[in-house]
């Protein structure tokens, strides 16, 4: 082999190996980071272990929000078969209303009540999450044009 | 009228951009020498009609004209007048036509500067051209701006109040600056696979430059928005939308740094092209994800299928058409320069290994989530720790590296002599660490480590700068985007690891701590913004018992969006931000505060500016030697 052959051999080699790292590395942190999406159904549906976390999506259920102590609220969220309680530590969104669509992500902790550690922005009040919309045409409570 | 002048006006530039690419194209052939006359002529030509034709939309928007659909949903009378303007690209139509301008503005700029042969430029025009064809056909058969309401309402619907705001109204005319900025140096690259030109590097950096530039400054001012806006203290989600903007950049910057070695050394002839060609796709794949309505977020404004479905088409061609042309070419094309294992270019080729790998990183995360929801429908988000895994060793790995490239030869360096002169930088690095170790509390590994680097960055910078003292100020460019990058560095680990923020629900006379700061509560009073309505409260920061500074952050509901949004107010020493947000009315004139302090956050913008600023001074030294003096050997090797 020429001098420059195998200078371009061992290149070669050597991106392979750096390639390699990096998938592992990538493939790695996707199975550990990634969060599902999951609605009051699936929950009801399926036992979901306490502490993993993932997003929860629906309705907030109409009469169900309740403040305090502190910076604590309490409220429901619902796809219209199944409700799932939530606490809440923190600011909420400034169109976090009754009735509207929220998304919101935590882990189930003790008692089946979802502890939420973030409740997202929804900045329009006719705007409604695409996961929200898709699990409400699952358990059939969708309607074109408004909920 | 003006909206059937601004519809003529587009078909006009349709025209024009085919001859465009027509005469472009034969243009590159050696004999052609009419065809690349045309080919200039019809760029101007093209730039004068998108320029009336969005002079139109803006002159629509800014009489509130709504027989104008686009204007009937986007705009309102009450709207003050920079965000009339604002609004012209606040939707995706007007988007896309903003989209077209940038890129007759850069043909118009490659065929006056004529940088390169002649034939390199017109076959560069020739693709331009198409480019413009494309996206004009587009917005004229599946967005068009100029569609008329019969009857025209009373009153508009208004534009999305988080758009309302001067970062957000600069920001999009910047990144897309960057975005289109990139199809000049994708159309030269093309080009000079067509002609077998090899100059092309060299003629197309200023268009890099630019793109870059302006890439830097969108992306800086986008998460400036994001940190003042939004009210949740941080600066960079690692949302798909951020990403977008992101990919385009990484590897901007390897193409910036590959296509330095190409035209000073001949190194990596091929993998220049290649990058040229991915930069510019990466841009499309980012107008893509944002405009399709596949991500949910402000930036999605278009909900149509056909649309996603024809900017997809458009993508693959672009994409598909470059690769096969370089599978085709790029074997005719002489191949690199040899070069010692210690030299420049050996750290240019790390620097490009560690951006596309750090790009990759991005572009898995952004795009694996879109993938399994197509495939099987399962949602899922890829989450911040993952780009922490990812994306930050492999950032941290460039940044060491970055110095030790300006202090190695070119083919051949002095590792042991590089090495000795960067002994200053390294006591820096030294200082820093300790500093922090000393200072700080909690310490932390990586606020340290990060500490490290940044001041190994800027000690390399100052020393590079003093090198070159009486040479030429763009020799000064590489130091001072380097120096930047240091700076955005000690910026994000001040702002992300020794952040502290305070939750409390506040009764008016309440006080509540944050790091050193303390707050006393005056409670909300209603006021009126010219298009909103604000709850504003009114939070003393108190020193000794004497208020030093008054705070109001608020809470604006726009009646005619039916929309609120948050508006933070954000104390500044210049190295510490004290930023409180306005939260949820809690009854009894209770409220819900949140503030944070944020060490050194503003250094993370400040560094953003000094990188921009490093390329202008690039920009301008290239500008000033024309086009086709031959190359002043600078003094101290750039």
């Amino acid at each position: 082999m020429t001098p420059k052959k195998k200078r371009r051999l061992a290149f070669a080699a050597a991106l392979v190996a750096v390639g390699a790292v990096l998938a592992v590395v990538v493939i790695y942190g996707l199975g550990q980071n990634t969060m599902y999406f999951r609605s009051p159904t699936d929950i009801a549906e399926a036992r979901i272990a306490p502490g993993v976390a993932f997003r929860l999506g629906g309705l907030v259920q109409t009469g169900s929000v309740m403040r305090g102590p502190g910076a604590q609220v309490r409220f429901s969220i619902s796809d219209g078969k199944s409700i799932v309680p939530v606490t809440f530590h923190g600011v909420l969104p400034a169109l976090f209303r009754e009735g509207q669509g929220v998304v919101t992500t935590g882990a189930l902790g003790a008692g089946g009540i979802f502890e939420a550690r973030e409740v997202l922005a929804k900045h329009d009040e006719k705007y409604m999450p695409p996961e929200v919309v898709d699990s409400l045409k699952r358990s059939g409570r969708w309607k074109e044009g408004g909920v | 009228m003006t909206g059937e002048l601004g519809q003529l006006a587009l078909c006009f530039a349709l025209a024009l951009s085919l001859v465009m690419a027509g005469a472009g194209l034969w243009g590159a052939r050696a004999e052609a020498q009419a065809a690349r006359g045309i080919g200039n002529g019809a760029a101007m030509g093209m730039v004068v009609f998108v320029v009336l034709a969005f002079a139109a939309l803006t002159y629509g928007f800014v009489t509130s004209d709504f027989s104008i659909a686009l204007v009937a949903n986007h705009s309102h009378t009450a709207k003050p007048l920079i965000y009339k303007i604002s609004g012209v690209w606040g939707n995706h139509e007007g988007s896309m036509l903003l989209w077209v301008l940038v890129l007759a503005l850069y043909s118009a700029l490659v065929a006056i500067l004529q940088r390169g042969g002649e034939r390199l430029t017109s076959g560069a025009l020739g693709i331009m051209g198409l480019l413009a064809a494309a996206f004009i056909l587009f917005i004229l058969f599946t967005s068009n701006p100029f569609l008329r309401l019969d009857p025209a309402p009373f009153e508009g619907a208004g534009l999305t109040p988080l758009l309302q705001d001067f970062g957000l109204a600069v920001h999009p005319p910047m990144l897309y600056a960057g975005y289109v900025g990139l199809s000049a140096s994708f159309a030269y690259a093309a080009a000079a696979l067509m002609v077998g030109e090899e100059g092309w590097a060299r003629a197309a950096r200023p268009f890099m430059l630019i793109a870059w530039i302006a890439l830097t400054a969108g992306i800086a001012l986008g998460s400036w928005w994001a940190y003042y806006e939004l009210g949740w203290g941080g600066y960079w989600a690692w949302d798909p939308v951020e990403n977008a903007s992101l990919m385009p950049w990484l590897i901007a910057t390897a193409l910036l740094h590959s296509a330095l070695a190409t035209e000073k050394s001949g190194a990596f002839r091929t993998w220049t092209l290649l990058l040229a060609i991915a930069g510019f796709s990466l841009s499309l794949i980012g107008t893509f994800l944002v405009r399709s309505g596949v991500l949910s977020s402000v930036h999605a404004f278009a909900s149509d299928p056909t649309r996603g479905f024809f900017i997809m088409i458009l993508i693959a061609l672009a994409i598909g058409g470059a690769l096969a042309l370089f599978a085709w070419r790029a074997p005719t094309l002489q191949g690199g320069a040899a070069f010692d294992p210690v030299s420049r270019e050996t750290t240019l080729v790390l620097n490009n290994v560690f951006l596309v790998a750090a790009c990759a990183c991005v572009f898995v995360g952004t795009l694996y989530p879109l993938v399994l929801d197509a495939v099987n429908g399962t949602k899922i988000t890829v989450g911040p720790p993952y780009y922490a895994l990812t994306f930050a060793p492999i950032f941290f790995a460039l940044m060491l590296l970055v110095p030790l490239g300006p202090v190695l030869g070119w083919k051949r360096g002095d590792l042991k002599a590089a090495w000795r002169s960067l002994y200053p930088a390294l006591g820096l690095a030294g200082i820093a660490a300790l500093a922090v170790l000393a200072i700080v509390s909690p310490r932390g590994v990586v606020a340290t480590l990060a500490f490290a680097v940044a001041g190994w960055l800027i000690g390399a910078s100052i020393l590079d700068l003093r090198r070159r003292k009486g040479a030429r100020v763009s020799a000064f460019a590489a130091a001072l985007a380097h120096a930047g990058l240091g700076v955005t560095l000690l910026g994000v680990t001040g702002a992300t690891a020794w952040r502290s923020e305070a939750l409390q629900v506040m009764a008016p006379g309440q006080t509540m701590t944050v790091g050193p700061y303390l707050l006393r509560f005056d409670g909300v009073t209603r006021e009126k913004g010219p298009n909103y309505i604000a709850d504003r409260a009114h939070i003393a920061l108190m020193d000794g018992g004497k208020v030093k500074a008054m705070l109001e952050p608020e809470q604006r509901l726009y009646p005619a969006e039916g929309q609120a949004v948050s508006d933070t107010a954000i104390r500044t020493t210049g190295l510490r931000d004290l930023y409180l947000a306005l939260g949820d009315d809690r009854g009894d004139g209770r409220f819900a505060v949140r503030a944070y302090v944020s060490p050194l956050a503003p250094l993370i913008w400040l560094g953003a500016l000094v990188m921009s600023l490093g390329g202008l001074l690039s920009l301008w030294g290239r500008l000033r030697w024309r086009a086709r003096e031959p190359v002043p050997q600078p003094a101290a090797a750039e």
